[in-house]
């Protein structure tokens, strides 16, 4: 069997590669995406004070902070045992919303619209944020003034400083003034315009792109996402975990997140770094489920404000019911920044944010907790025990890529197999497209390196044996 | 009071007799870099930081140990000095594990803050990454051994000032440490009275307040000082 790589993969958070075996018939048999890097995080934070882990796992994985920061922060709320004032619980979600935004601002304006806004095919050389930037001036300075926003939310609510450990167990450090609050509503309309802009075209894209949805990771697969309790709509900070089926019919529903471990497995992959979690009930690999923007917007019932519910509904009608589609991930992404500026205008203008008090404090009640939240990418896990003085004795971390992995596999083989018909002549643009399979999901090899964008492309085509039949370096 | 006259950095100065060059010096609005010193308790001359060059005599001084002498000749910034205090920082972040970027004393850490100033940019010997345990048996205090620096000013500030005696340093070279007692936690030390004046005196992330998060813990040292001086002072009637 010949195989073929793909590494490194280029315009994801990360450090990773590709691989597709060539079966006898000269077709792509299978594809692997590889995660090449080994972090060991969960181990060097045994024997820390458990206090600290927002901070660093925040400062461990610098693509998504925020998503880690508040997930611990919630973990270490399990330890104490307490509830954070209403406050505290607002003012976290509203940094989410931020979180969000900007990171799905950044998937779409810089990673994936080259492809989209360039074609699969353009010039390497110029299918890049720069290029997008030299075709579509406008689009693309709006694209990062909205990441900007995103950012400025993320800043301004964690004090004047950039503070790793702005949200504690407990709650948060500090509490934005009346002014920071006006400041990032008087942001709202001009973010909201962008992502109007940005849906816009991706539903264009859509209407002319059939080929796309049908062979990007078009397949059956689960989904799960936080939900919330009361009517089972679009969640990202607390709430039960519910996964349904490429049906849309409910497989397990109300999952309080600390009881994952009896719904959740992980398998560990002897050529990846990645754990490959699974639905236990289903097996390996039949339970393989989604997270993320399309997991996120197939399993709830609704968002929950206007603007945002009206797109919902018409995702859902282009997708003929439940999206099946990787390619959609683009379209979910959208329909959710929309709703990330609905929603954090609605906290934003809460009074209920502008309590003073926004910090539960306690000893160790707890020696073990669970937290979950959704970060940009998906569904987060922490899993902390500790000493009874609160020195962390085990930690677990499940991560939005993980859980994406098995699906990815199929994806990219997917398109492989459609585009890729004689593997001795590859043009560039069909591994670009194997590529953008995997940036669909917008992984983040979180806890990986923080580059992103000019790598270069170096594919192998090894034969059975292993040698080298052709290579090809971009 | 006898007075002394002493040059400094080309400065005279006029010093009462007995006072350390490191106070004449204070005075007069030279500041040499400490760490182990702390007003209000005796000294260490544990840190070397505060080495000085006194005409005359060949070996470096410590100022904070150096009576102050008539016709004395001190200089605090030459380059043998800025080399050697530059080497000793270097040295402590290389013997306990730092990582600033997580610390709780981040921002408000006389180590770090001095090696802002004296310009450590970078560390020229190998770490030595030792394992060091964290105690956080106490209710409301903690110490990370890990960033400790052993200058002993808790040592000194609970026996001196609280009069408790809790902590003291066992061990020898690098395996050397600060221990509550006997050597038990912290939380089963019978003669800590949680008073919490050490965690105000350590210069460092090594002692802080239960539950500090990252850049959480600032610390008022001169309230140690002026505790000192009102009770010297008889500014309380009890
Ligand atoms: S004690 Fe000071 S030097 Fe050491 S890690 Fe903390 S901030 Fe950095
Ligand atoms: S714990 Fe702090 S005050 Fe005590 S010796 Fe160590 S660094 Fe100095
Ligand atoms: S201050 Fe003088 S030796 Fe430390």
């Amino acid at each position: 069997m010949k195989r073929i790589v793909i590494d490194p993969v280029t315009r994801i958070e990360g450090h990773a590669k590709i691989s597709l075996f060539v079966g006898d018939d000269g077709r792509i048999a299978d594809a692997r995406f590889h995660v090449v890097e080994f972090r060991g995080f969960e181990r060097f934070c045994v024997g820390r004070p458990f206090g600290e882990m927002p901070s660093l796992t925040a400062r461990v994985c610098g693509i998504c902070p925020v998503s880690h920061l508040l997930c611990s922060a919630k973990t270490g709320d399990g330890i104490l045992g307490v509830r954070p004032p209403v406050a505290a619980v607002k003012l976290r979600r509203a940094m989410n919303l931020g979180q969000i935004l900007q990171s799905h601002a950044l998937s779409f304006f810089h990673l994936s619209s080259p492809d989209l806004l360039l074609g699969f095919d353009s010039a390497p050389a110029k299918r890049n944020v720069f290029g997008v930037i030299q075709a579509h001036p406008d689009l693309a300075r709006a694209g990062i003034r909205l990441r900007q926003f995103g950012q400025d939310v993320i800043e301004k609510l964690g004090g004047r400083k950039i503070h790793p450990a702005w949200a504690v167990p407990g709650g948060v450090r500090e509490a934005p003034g009346e002014q920071t609050c006006q400041e990032l509503l008087a942001g709202i309309p001009e973010a909201r315009a962008t992502v109007r802009t940005a849906l816009a075209f991706i539903k264009q894209y859509l209407d002319t792109h059939a080929e796309e949805v049908e062979v990007f990771g078009n397949h059956p697969s689960l989904y799960m996402a936080l939900v919330r309790p009361t009517d089972h709509g679009w969640e990202h900070h607390d709430g039960v975990l519910r996964i349904t089926d490429h049906t849309g019919r409910v497989v397990a529903d109300d999952i309080d997140p600390a009881d994952y471990r009896q719904h959740i497995a992980e398998q560990v992959e002897h050529d990846s770094y990645l754990k490959s979690p699974y639905y236990k009930p289903l097996g390996y690999p039949a339970g393989a489920y989604r997270v993320g923007p399309l997991a996120r917007l197939n399993v709830c019932t609704a968002i929950d404000t206007p603007l945002a519910d009206a797109e919902l509904v018409e995702f859902r009608q282009r997708a003929g019911g439940v999206a099946n589609s990787a390619f959609l991930y683009h379209l979910a992404r959208a329909v959710e920044m929309l709703a990330c500026t609905e929603w954090l205008e609605r906290h934003l203008t809460d009074p209920e944010i502008r309590s003073t008090r926004h910090r539960a404090e306690a000893g160790v009640n707890n020696l073990e907790a669970v937290g979950c939240s959704e970060a940009p990418r998906g569904t987060l896990f922490h899993h902390y025990t500790v000493d009874e003085h609160g020195l962390l004795t085990s930690v677990n971390m499940i991560i939005a890529t993980g859980q994406n992995n098995l699906p990815m596999n199929r994806t990219i083989a997917q398109i492989a197999q459609h585009y890729i018909r004689d593997t001795k002549a590859i043009p560039e643009g069909f591994l670009n497209r194997v590529e953008h399979g995997i940036r669909c999901y917008d992984p983040c090899l979180s806890c990986s390196t923080h580059a992103h964008g000019q790598m270069p492309l170096h594919v192998q085509l090894v034969g059975a044996g292993g040698e080298v039949i052709a290579e090809a370096k971009r | 009071m006898a007075v002394v006259t002493l040059t400094i950095d080309d400065k005279p100065v006029s010093a009462r007799a007995g006072e350390s060059v490191l106070d004449a010096a204070k005075e007069a609005g030279i500041e040499i870099p400490t760490l182990c010193h702390l007003p209000g308790v005796s000294e260490a001359a544990a840190c070397r930081l505060c080495l000085v060059q006194v005409e005359g005599r060949g070996r470096l001084q410590a100022a904070c140990v150096t009576a102050a002498a008539e016709g004395m000749v001190v200089r605090t910034q030459t380059d043998t000095l800025r080399e050697y205090r530059r080497m000793i920082l270097e040295l402590l972040f290389t013997e306990g594990n730092h990582v600033c970027a997580v610390c709780v004393a981040n921002g408000n850490c006389e180590l770090q803050t001095l090696a802002a100033e004296l310009g450590m940019d970078h560390v020229r010997y190998p770490y030595l990454n030792p394992a060091r345990p964290v105690d956080v048996t106490h209710k409301q205090y903690a110490i990370d051994h890990n960033r400790c620096i052993l200058c002993t000013r808790c040592v000194r500030t609970c026996d001196e000032i609280e009069g408790a005696h809790t902590w003291d340093v066992a061990g020898r070279g690098t395996s050397s440490h600060v221990i509550a007692d006997m050597g038990q936690p912290w939380g089963e030390s019978v003669t800590c009275t949680s008073c919490g004046k050490c965690v105000q005196s350590c210069p460092t992330g090594a002692l802080f307040r239960q539950g500090s998060t990252v850049a959480e813990m600032t610390k008022d040292r001169e309230k140690l000082g002026d505790l000192v001086t009102a009770r010297r002072e008889k500014k309380w009637s009890v």
